[in-house]
């Protein structure tokens, strides 16, 4: 086993029991926000197609990396302003109105 | 290690911990929105690495930054309105839509890699075995995360669907798999397994969501949210990336235990859930 993939096979494991122990009991109210918040988190992805864009050199290579930045930037854009517009409910008062709910999702 | 190499590196652990920690603070309502931007900012972070890192290695071609600007915009511009104009209560379809594109963009890295360097000589198992559990990872939860967005959003019927030799389909979907595995592992020179490994792949996705009731699919679009982080960390080998093995095997892991906890919410079990999907056996609410 080479030195690279002994290295990239450490980190892996390593940061699967990290994932394992940082998700203790989480409140039902917080879990489909909780949910969204690791979906944008694996929109990380989008690093990858920056990486296979540069290595792109023909047709058929380049309209993959397109098609790895449209996903990539949908899930991670998406993800977090989504995420956000759901966490921007606990904000107000509990039990409170829900009036301004089509502009919940600014910064 | 080059300067930019060392920085590089740091700026993705750097970027790693704010996702750590960022997940840590969403677990309690408080902090749950300090947390989503602390994992954002990571997340930028990361970005501006990698466009920096690829400007000056000079390397990527003009038609190259076209196709990366026009995805991205493209991408952003329909992530960012999509999110904002969605009712609060289809919030869960437009989950599992990002959910699933994000498969198909770590299935999309895998079958670049594969068929820019399948072309010459053999594969290391190092590169081969990552790529295919990345392609094959990342077509199921492409086109069961879609089925899952339809059911939700009622475009596909709620109820488990079940057709006559599906279980027959299944068994061949699986065996397709495997070929395609041992074919891409042990003789990587040929694209065409690869082409077969992302077919079946999409087709066991579909055959895994469609027999689950519509009560069920938020569960299942969870699984299928840890499923995608596996896939994208299996990106990370194929491409020698860490912060997206790092990130991936995270919502991996922290995804597989968050499903578990929406089970038990809703007296459910995940085995259950899967099982009855394939069995057949099982009614939903």
């Amino acid at each position: 086993m080479n030195e690279e993939l002994y290295a990239n096979l450490a980190i892996f494991v390593l940061s699967l029991l990290v994932g394992f122990e940082v998700m203790s009991k989480i409140p039902a109210t917080l879990q489909t926000p909780m949910m969204s918040g690791a979906n944008a988190i694996h929109g990380v992805v989008v690093v990858g197609a920056f990486v296979i864009a540069a290595e792109a050199d023909n047709m058929y290579f380049y309209i993959l990396a397109f098609l790895a930045a449209f996903f990539a930037a949908v899930n991670v854009a998406g993800g977090y302003t989504v995420t956000d517009r759901m966490l921007g409910m606990f904000d107000r008062p509990t039990g409170g109105s829900k009036k301004d709910d089509k502009s919940g999702g600014e910064k | 290690m080059s300067l930019l190499e060392t920085c590089a590196s740091l700026i993705y652990l750097i970027s790693a911990v704010c996702y750590v920690i960022g997940v840590h603070m969403m677990r309690s309502p408080k902090t749950a929105k300090n947390g989503n931007l602390l994992s954002g900012l990571g997340m930028i972070m990361a970005v501006v690495m990698i466009l920096i890192e690829i400007i000056a290695d000079g390397k990527i071609s003009f038609p190259g930054w076209i196709a990366l600007a026009a995805g991205l915009i493209l991408g952003i511009g329909y992530g960012v309105i999509k999110a904002r104009k969605v009712p609060m209560t289809d919030v869960p379809q437009l989950v599992s839509l990002f959910n699933a594109v994000g498969g198909g963009a770590a299935a999309t890295i895998g079958i670049f890699d594969y068929t820019r360097l399948a072309a010459g000589s053999g594969l290391a198992l190092a590169f081969s075995i990552p790529v295919f559990l990345d392609v094959v990872i990342g077509g199921t939860t492409f086109s069961g995360s879609l089925i899952a967005t339809g059911k939700l959003s009622g475009h596909v019927p709620g109820k488990p669907i079940i057709f006559p030799g599906s279980k027959l389909l299944n068994g061949l979907v699986v065996i397709a798999i495997i070929v395609a595995a041992v074919m891409m592992i042990g003789f990587p020179t040929n694209i065409w397994y690869i082409v077969l490994g992302l077919v079946a792949s999409l087709i066991f996705g579909l055959l895994m969501t469609l027999p689950i009731g519509g009560a069920d699919m938020p569960v299942v679009v969870s699984l299928l949210n840890a499923f995608t982080g596996l896939a994208v960390s299996f990106a990370g080998f194929v491409i020698n990336n860490q912060i997206l093995i790092i990130a991936g095997a995270l919502v991996g892991a922290a995804g597989t235990i968050l499903t578990l906890q929406m089970a038990e919410a809703m007296n459910r079990s995940v085995a259950n859930i899967i099982a009855g999907g394939f069995g057949g056996g099982d009614e939903a609410s």
